[in-house]
């Protein structure tokens, strides 16, 4: 079927096409500056693929040779196991490149991004401000440029950062943040209200921007992980694993089926104590403290098995290219009799929620996302199968063992507080069930491939979080770090808070934030 | 030992100080300087049923106007050092500042960048140093203790002084 989907579309852009390479499952092909967006729209809207990533390179140093340019990569993702990736070139001398967000509103931020990463200029983007950096950024400074010294440290400029505006009778604006009153990270939300609902949000963010892209550039293969470990602390064990996964990738390594098996599980167990401390707090902000305990108490369970099992709470340390660090075989007993203690706990917490009207009349029709507005923006996870998108990683491009485990992939329509919270409820059953599947299956006895020597070349790698898909593209040159570019699942959803608070009250607005489980630090890094 | 235990134990000892010195609970208020919420997720933990150290008199506030603590988590990064500070001036005196986990403490993995600026003491005085990626909740009630002598020393030097 793969075969057929190229061809037609070549067929389709004949003379567009420059340039097309084939790696595992995936397909690139380096067309026309100009024919982009024809194409993009075409992969988009006719065949129906997602628009998972945009990103940038700067393969100028190979000036020499055909290729010294900037390059823009699109990349789709098809049914049947295929990501197809449009490429096109982009001269420093002429840094414009048309925008795609009028056709893919997901593409917004993307280009916003490689506008400040790159001072590559999406020409006629409808929001063309500054998103990672601030207004004291010098400009012409591009910090994923190859010539820019990373520990650059750039003076301070003057700046005005300028934020829609809502204007009428009795419209007022509530800035919020970055200093948060919970214990939550930094982020700057700006609202326009008029009485209690709210008319328009503005979210501002970047405030926790580290650099992480460009570091990973001046770090071995090995340390790498461990940066990929610390972009989002509590989706440790996906990101690390999708680090691996691309490296094994570029390597031709399969890694030891054990291996496989003990990732499906840290990533199960990631999923659990992340979807217990989203309903957690989902509880605390409809005031209904008992069940948010009795969620918490789950949590930390959750937290304290990981620890016993991996000797980190998060999970941290575990994954290494090439496979795991430790056999987590002897510990099977013990994780079962703990698995089979939070079933009955969290069948028991549910039923209190459920059958809580107070609960029920805070979420029912609370922050909705319409269909739409999630195939958009291309929501992801929990938040966009809440939606009626039915995506899942996991089931759509297998990794680690899940091809060999048996699980369903809960899809609601109504788009609510509610079927968030319950989409999540049902994943931690499936969680639950994928755990005992994968330990009573381990094959096996190794758990790494020694990797000696990592070949040239690019490939994306992916996991579905508990917070959604992660994709890592790497490229690896003479055995360092190239590129690498990190999508995390917030990334894409924090564009649809912006909608989701429309017409809801101020008093909500914690409610939705916490259903929808955003990371800051993912989405800034 | 459970971890229930040692909690109860360590807890009970960081009442007996925080009762004798405040006479109330010690408030903290916690500043995320750019960290990758890992710390927070471990704070959070702290306020859980099993944890529960709101029972031992320490309470985390929503302004630091209101608190005796800050503490700071992340390696600062070039966009919160302003907020940061601003935090930091907005705590009354006598204040102490601890830095949690390895990024406030000296940058962590990410060290100095153009975006990272490599731990909080670069920019206000740190009391008590919490390292850890991120450190557990037992090793933060530890960081806490040592902190509450800190600040018994303080008020006694502002004693002196007036």
């Amino acid at each position: 079927m793969s075969e057929e989907l190229i061809e037609t579309i070549k067929k389709e852009f004949r003379s567009d096409i420059l340039d097309e390479i084939v790696s595992n499952n995936e397909h690139y092909l380096t067309v026309n500056k100009d024919a982009a967006v024809h194409i993009c729209d075409y992969l988009y809207h006719t065949l129906n693929f997602p628009l998972i990533l945009i990103f940038a390179t700067d393969e100028r140093a190979k000036e020499r040779t055909k290729d010294g340019c900037f390059k823009i990569h699109y990349v789709f993702s098809c049914k049947s196991d295929l990501f197809i990736i449009i490429k096109i070139k982009v001269e420093e001398k002429s840094p414009g490149f048309p925008t795609l967000t009028h056709k893919i509103p997901a593409a917004n931020w993307y280009e916003r991004e490689i506008q400040d990463m790159f001072g590559l200029v999406p020409v006629g983007h409808p929001d063309p401000r500054r998103l990672i950096h601030f207004e004291d950024w010098p400009a012409g400074l591009y910090p994923l440029r190859k010539d820019f010294d990373i520990r650059t440290k750039p003076p301070r400029v003057k700046g005005e950062y300028i934020y829609r505006r809502v204007e009428g009778e009795g419209v007022y604006e509530i800035p919020v943040g970055p200093v948060h009153a919970g214990v939550i990270e930094p982020g700057h939300f700006r609202f326009s209200v008029a009485g209690e609902p709210i008319l328009n949000l503005e979210i501002r963010h970047f405030y926790t921007h580290k650099g992480v892209e460009k570091s990973f550039e001046s770090m071995s293969l090995d340390k790498a992980v461990f940066l990929a470990e610390r972009i989002s602390g509590d989706n440790s064990a996906a990101h690390a694993v999708a680090f691996c996964q691309a490296v094994e990738k570029i390597a031709g390594v399969d890694i030891p089926p054990r291996a496989k098996y003990i990732r499906t599980i840290l990533l199960e167990l990631e999923r659990l104590y992340n979807h217990f401390g989203d309903i957690a707090g989902i509880a605390t902000d409809v005031a209904y403290p008992f069940g948010a305990a009795h969620a918490n108490k789950l949590k930390e369970q959750v937290m304290q098995l990981n620890e016993k099992v991996t000797g980190s709470r998060l999970l941290r340390g575990m994954n290494a290219i090439g496979g795991v660090r430790r056999d987590i075989g002897d510990k099977k007993e013990m994780i079962l009799k703990e698995l089979d203690s939070l079933q009955k706990d969290f069948m028991e917490l549910m039923e209190l929620l459920i059958s809580s009207p107070s609960v029920a009349d805070r979420i029912e029709t609370t922050g909705r996302i319409s269909n739409e507005i999630a195939k958009g923006l291309h929501v992801v996870g929990p938040a966009g199968r809440a939606s009626g998108i039915d995506n899942d990683i996991r089931r759509d491009h297998p990794y680690a063992a899940y091809h060999k485990l048996d699980f369903k992939v809960p899809v609601i329509k109504a788009g609510d507080v509610n079927a968030r919270t319950n989409v999540r409820a049902y994943e931690v059953y499936e969680s639950l069930s994928l755990i005992k599947l994968a330990l009573s299956g381990l094959p096996g006895s190794e758990i790494r491939t020694k990797i000696k020597k990592i070949p040239d070349g690019c490939a994306l790698g992916y996991t579905e979080s508990p917070r959604g898909e992660i994709f890592y593209w790497v490229h690896i040159s003479n055995g360092r770090i190239e590129r690498c570019k990190v999508r995390d699942p917030s990334f894409c959803n924090w564009l649809a808070i912006e909608y989701a608070v429309l017409d809801n009250i101020v008093p909500d607005f914690p409610i939705i934030n916490k259903s929808l489980s955003l990371s800051y630090s993912g989405n800034d890094m | 030992m459970t971890v229930e235990d040692e909690i109860e134990i360590m807890g009970q000892r960081l009442n007996r100080k925080i009762k004798g010195l405040f006479g109330r609970s010690l408030s903290i208020r916690e500043v995320d300087a750019g960290s990758c919420n890992a710390c927070e997720v471990e704070v959070n933990a702290l306020s859980n049923p099993i944890y529960d150290l709101e029972r031992f008199g320490i309470h985390i506030v929503a302004s630091p106007r209101h608190a005796d603590m800050l503490l700071v988590t992340g390696p600062v990064t070039r966009n919160m050092e302003l907020a940061l500070l601003k935090t930091y001036n907005a705590t009354p005196e006598p204040k102490l500042v601890v830095a949690m986990g390895s990024c406030a403490c000296n940058g962590g993995i990410f060290g100095e960048t153009y975006a990272s600026s490599g731990g909080v003491d670069r920019f206000m005085p740190v009391d008590v140093y919490i390292p850890g990626c991120p450190p557990r909740p037992q090793a933060v009630i530890f960081g806490l203790m040592v902190a509450v002598d800190k600040i018994e020393q303080k008020i006694r030097k502002l004693e002196v002084k007036a």
